[in-house]
């Protein structure tokens, strides 16, 4: 699955994008969460307060909660600040 | 319409194309949204908007289509810009254009509101010498949700 990081999310893991293949009892948002905190401090500290970390799969806003497959686009990153 | 665009624009001719042969408009209502030289008492030098390609568009269009949906308008228009803007520099507008003014005043707000809440944007800010990622305020949730669930 591909995984885009933006702002403080991005630099915390230090990289935009990356392609990963998580085990097959991955299938959820939250378990991918836990899988990528143990790649390395930086996924510790990108991902140590979950109620700053919003979540898109393919796009759209999505809870933690959220199924996830293989082929899917998955973003994180802080609340956003446009406007 | 929607346009995310790192350029600038120019209100007044994007106001005449969007009414262009529409003579059953009665209204059209504008908001542009600027960089302040302050925020949070610290000074600001430099604004640079991060934004995600794909979901930005597909996330604008969404809350246009609503906007459209819920109002009678005859057009409207959001313009999002992104990368490195200065203070007094425009950030963004929506204009809203409909038979009668409330529709109008309401969709503007209703597109300033979600977007703020729902388009994929993250401002940074810099004082000249140090970075500083802008925080979601609680003030824009209320905002966006008085408006009430898709």
């Amino acid at each position: 699955m591909k995984l885009l990081y933006f702002a403080w999310v991005r630099q915390r893991i230090g990289k935009a994008a990356e392609d990963v293949t998580p085990p097959a009892g991955v299938g959820d948002v939250a378990a991918l969460v836990s899988w990528l905190r143990a790649r390395g401090p930086g996924y510790a500290l990108a991902f140590a307060d979950l109620d700053a970390v919003r979540v898109a799969v393919n796009q759209e806003h999505v809870g933690f909660e959220r199924a996830i497959a293989p082929a899917d686009e998955i973003a994180f990153f802080p609340p956003v600040t446009g406007g | 319409m929607i346009r995310v665009q790192s350029e600038n624009f120019d209100l007044a001719a994007e106001l005449k194309a969007l009414t262009r042969g529409k003579t059953d408009i009665g209204g059209v209502v504008s908001f542009v949204g600027l960089v302040r030289d302050v925020s949070g008492g610290a000074k600001v030098a430099a604004m640079t908007l991060e934004h995600y390609p794909g979901m930005t568009e597909k996330q604008l269009a969404a809350i246009e289509a609503e906007a459209c949906a819920r109002w009678p308008l005859n057009a409207s228009l959001i313009i999002h810009r992104y990368g490195r803007l200065l203070p007094g520099e425009q950030i963004m507008a929506v204009v809203t254009a409909s038979a009668h003014r409330q529709a109008a005043f309401e969709a503007a707000e209703f597109l300033v509101d979600w977007l703020k809440t729902k388009a994929p944007f993250w401002k940074l800010e810099s004082d000249g010498a140090s970075e500083t990622w802008v925080e979601a305020r609680g003030s824009d949730d209320t905002a966006a949700e008085r408006w009430g669930k898709e």
